[in-house]
């Protein structure tokens, strides 16, 4: 077992783990954020999509212990408990970009981190290559495309719940 | 229709959860105590255990117990079963083998398990199960459906001589026959129709509990009928009388069908719960998936259509080998039988058809239903074969189908389905003017200019769904009745719950029941709220899958709505002190007929259970309905899919360039969630076409075993889809519903292969279409032909 502390959506944490023990399930088990998924075991479908330093990172990818002093946001962070929703978690309901759910947390991550390197206007082709390390079942990825799209020129606007992502 | 009533496309009610990361998915669930369970599970396709010794693994440290199948069947535990009876033409019943939860002398695929360990932590069990010896003989092996029934096979099980599970049929075939003699033209093709993984992005999960103090115990599983699954595992496996047994499905990531089956891992959950006394929680890993949720599709077919001169249909023929695995699954026996070729005449007037299925026995995993169940694969077949025809005889597709469509309804057909109510001419047109199928010829040459080659195919599709007449479903083997529930509790407040025995894995039912009840009572959907899959709240239900829960689901909850509205008109009679007949209710609001004398919706429901007004002789107090309501007869959602592509002959890849749906699904409750649905389904479609495969090599080791090699449709696959619908009402449910869910993936494989086949100028094209494969049909097409450009 071994120690590491980091700041999870806000708060500082430390936890004793075995040394195997992934990012993901550090989130999941010790901090019992369940928001962040696990949907395959060769990180391909992007259900685990956290952002760590700003940057949208595969939580099943990386060693809790690497993450020493890092400033982790997850989808329980992306807005305030009391406050309004993120422009991006908005879009995807407004567009029905989601049905079963269980992708959503990582796309939602995902589409708040191509907003930050490829812009506010962001067109069709770009999305669905962008979209390359996250798997959907459910939609066909149409609406989802269409939320990202939507959320991004939210984003725009820069309301307190977007900076909290930024 | 109002803003939150039929027809409205509300926003969900349930994606605040979902967006915010506050779902309950089965492993987010955690119960005090809890150990973890891990499966040992065969590396060979067929092999026996000669022995298993877990003494090494059971000393590993936090190991509570590692169990095997020779204590689950001392423990008297029943194994998995197949619940829908099929018979073969000779009379005999189908070969149905011994599926024992962990496997107890025999493997018969990659994956069979043999072992489970239960340890404090999921690394402590991981660790174990490496530790414990199996001693396996193995056995020769059969993967291929094709080989399974040849002389010299591998056989897998005593009771199915040349691994033959049925040899079942359906038609006429003197009929047929004579039919075919008649002919001035007979097309005919060998089809692959690709076994795939149905891989929903939540991977199976199962908490069980067992309480001592009461004998209960409690199971949180992905499934997507926890009422079936309780009966199953009380009756059929004796895991605990029913009455004892809590099956919640929360949450559910994706189901597909894949999660429809009682599997072996909540079974062996529950049992080691018990023998072990704390909560066992198992999640399986996505490799693990691969191996153990049943697969898809899978069959290899040789089919003939027969022609008159002018192109008018004469007849159909197919002869199937349908692969259903190591061991038969739930409903596995239904998937190419009833479910397949009864939906072989599609949108056409055939007067004969004739099907023959034999279901075979291979050591791969399991098949059963996933998304379109049977229904993919007719369309697949009478779709290329219509295609084909036309190409053949010189004819225009869209014109051949024409020609042929069915236009007088009720419809009987040759293969027992009678479809109610259609207008397959105006999906046709519809799709056509929205697809611009007139200007194809020339964006084919435009593309030409580019070095592309254009193609456009078409798939005018019909499917039975809004699964099923029980007495029907009965007369051909099934074990249960495919009725569906509804509970409507009105509260004191006026606030309404619905406890419905449909399951919502996706599919909205929180807002679209809601919408119904909202509009029917006239209160405000934020009032009306939708319980479901938990068998202690839900008294019995059916559960989703088959695109039920609009036509089926929806159609139990109208007919406790009528109670309810019945009930009140009395309650509010007794109020207003008039004639109950003098009662009318409309938007929230009982008014006395002819009069200003009116009570509100919340007024009533208060009196109903303050009952002041009226005594326990007259009217008994509460307002609460239930309904159970079986279906007359299947729908029949049908519509056109035109796939336009564009393929590169330098390197076979295949775009997608333009997508037109248009389907006809009866009334439609919320516009957007149905073409979510057939988003979703044409995705799933497109994968099967184009990239999707679940390969296994002659070991019987499944090649594409991870996301790494099992090609998933990702979002640049998928191409912005244009979807629409027509309406013919469905004559068969109150609210003229057929359903939607399945439909995108039915119709979606025929189209593109259509398309490419037309792009490149050869039928000798398999699914997935991957690039190799339609660059080497194109060598292969080029170099039979030298003179062709």
């Amino acid at each position: 077992m071994a120690a590491v502390s980091l700041t999870v959506n806000g708060t500082p944490v430390t936890a004793d783990v075995d040394p195997r023990t992934l990012l993901v399930q550090l989130l999941r088990e010790n901090l019992r954020l369940t928001g962040t998924h696990v949907g395959c075991d060769t990180s391909q479908c992007g259900a685990c999509v956290v952002q760590v330093d700003g940057k949208a990172v595969k939580s099943c990818t990386v060693l809790a212990l690497q993450l020493e002093g890092a400033d982790v946001l997850t989808i329980e962070g992306l807005a305030a408990p009391d406050g309004p929703l993120h422009p991006m978690q908005e879009a995807f309901r407004e567009n029905h970009g989601l049905q079963c759910g269980y992708c959503t947390p990582g796309m939602i991550i995902t589409a708040v981190d191509i907003v930050r390197r490829k812009g506010h206007e962001l067109d069709d082709r770009t999305i669905r290559e962008e979209l390359e390390g996250n798997i959907c079942r459910c939609t066909g990825y149409h609406n989802i495309v269409k939320a990202i799209a939507a959320g991004a020129r939210a984003m725009q606007g820069g309301g307190a719940a977007t900076k909290a992502a930024e | 229709m109002t803003a939150t009533g039929i027809g409205a496309a509300v926003r969900r009610k349930e994606d605040q959860r979902f967006i915010t990361g506050k779902g309950h998915y089965t492993d987010d669930i955690n119960r005090p105590g809890q150990a973890y369970a891990y499966f040992v599970r065969s590396p060979h396709a067929h092999a026996t255990i000669k022995s298993i010794d877990v003494k090494d693994a059971a000393s590993m440290p936090g190991v509570l117990r590692v169990l095997t199948g020779a204590e689950l069947a001392a423990d008297k535990i029943g194994g998995l079963i197949c619940g829908w009876m099929i018979h073969s033409k000779d009379g005999s019943p189908m070969k149905m083998a011994p599926h024992p939860a962990i496997a107890n002398g025999k493997v018969c695929h990659v994956g069979d398990q043999v072992a489970v360990v239960v340890a404090e932590t999921l690394a402590q069990a991981r660790d174990a199960a490496e530790k414990v010896k199996v001693d396996y003989a193995v056995l020769p092996v059969v993967a291929d459906p094709a080989a399974a029934q040849q002389q010299g096979a591998a056989q897998i099980h005593d009771v199915a001589p040349n691994n033959t599970i049925y040899q079942w049929h359906l038609g006429d075939p003197k009929a047929v026959d004579a039919a075919f003699k008649a002919a001035k033209h007979i097309t005919k093709l060998d089809i692959v129709n690709n076994r795939l993984v149905p891989n929903a992005m939540e991977p199976r999960a199962a908490l069980a509990e067992y309480d001592t103090g009461t004998g209960a115990f409690t199971l949180w599983n992905t499934t997507q009928n926890p009422h079936v699954a309780r009966l199953v595992i009380a009756a059929f496996i004796g895991m605990a009388p029913e009455h004892k047994l809590r099956v919640i499905a929360p949450d559910v990531g994706g189901g597909f069908g894949s999660k429809i089956f009682i599997y072996a891992e909540e079974v062996v959950a529950l049992w080691a719960a018990k023998r072990v006394g704390r909560p066992v929680k198992w999640v399986s890993d996505r490799s693990e998936a691969f191996l153990t949720d049943a697969h898809g599709r899978d069959h290899v077919t040789h089919a003939e259509m027969a022609f008159d001169a002018d192109g008018k249909i004469l007849g159909l023929r197919a002869k199937t080998i349908a692969n259903l695995g190591a061991y038969m699954s739930t409903f596995s026996s239904s998937v190419p039988t009833y479910l397949y070729a009864t939906l072989l005449s599609g949108q056409y007037q055939i007067p004969q058809i004739y099907c023959e299925v034999d279901a075979v026995y291979t050591n791969t995993v399991p098949v059963d239903a996933y998304r379109g169940a049977g229904r993919p694969e007719a369309t697949f077949v009478v779709e290329r074969l219509i295609e084909v025809g036309a190409r053949e005889m010189g004819q225009d597709p869209a014109e051949l189908r024409r020609k042929n469509f069915i236009d007088k309804f009720p419809h009987q057909t040759p293969v027992i389905m009678t479809y109610d109510a259609g207008d397959y001419n105006a999906s046709l047109k519809k799709a056509m003017e929205l697809a611009d199928y007139k200007g194809f010829a020339k964006r084919k040459r435009e593309a030409a200019r580019h070095g592309k080659l254009r193609g456009i195919g078409f798939s005018t599709y019909i499917e039975a769904c809004g699964i099923a007449p029980s007495q029907a479903v009965g007369s051909l083997g099934a074990g249960v009745g495919l009725w569906e529930s509804a509970e409507v509790r009105v509260n004191p407040t006026g606030s309404v719950e619905v406890l419905t025995g449909s399951h919502s894995h996706g599919q909205g039912h929180e807002t679209t029941f809601a919408q119904l009840v909202s509009e029917r009572l006239g209160i405000p959907i934020e009032n009306v709220s939708v319980v479901h899959g938990d068998t202690d709240k839900v008294q019995f239900g059916m559960g989703t899958y088959g695109s039920r829960s609009g036509a089926v689901g929806m159609s139990a909850i109208v007919k406790a709505l009528d109670k309810v509205e019945a009930k009140a008109k009395k309650v509010a009679a007794h109020l207003l002190e008039a004639a109950e007949g003098d009662i009318e209710f409309k938007d929230g609001k009982f008014s006395v007929a002819g009069t200003d004398k009116s009570a509100a919706w919340g007024d009533v429901t208060l009196n109903a259970y303050i009952a002041h007004k009226f005594s326990g002789q007259e009217l008994e107090p509460g307002l609460k309905e239930g309904a159970f309501y079986d279906p007359t007869n299947f729908t029949f959602p049908a519509g056109c899919h035109i796939c336009e592509v564009e393929v590169d002959p330098e390197t076979g890849k295949t775009e997608i360039v333009a997508w037109t749906a248009v389907d006809d699904f009866g009334v439609i409750v919320n516009p957007m969630i149905v073409e979510g649905q057939v988003h979703g389904g044409i995705a799933q479609g497109i994968g099967q076409a184009l990239c999707e495969g679940a390969i296994y090599n002659n070991d019987g080791q499944l090649v594409t075993g991870s996301f790494m090699d099992y090609a998933m449709p990702r979002a640049n696959h998928v191409p912005t889809l244009k979807v629409a619908t027509t309406v013919t009402k469905c004559p068969s449910n109150p609210l003229g519903i057929k359903g939607c869910g399945e439909a995108g993936a039915i119709a979606a494989p025929a189209a593109v292969i259509n398309a490419i086949t037309d792009a490149i100028g050869t039928e000798a094209l398999a699914m997935p279409a991957t690039p190799p494969a339609v660059w080497a049909a194109l060598q292969k097409s080029r170099k039979s032909m030298p003179h062709a450009a």
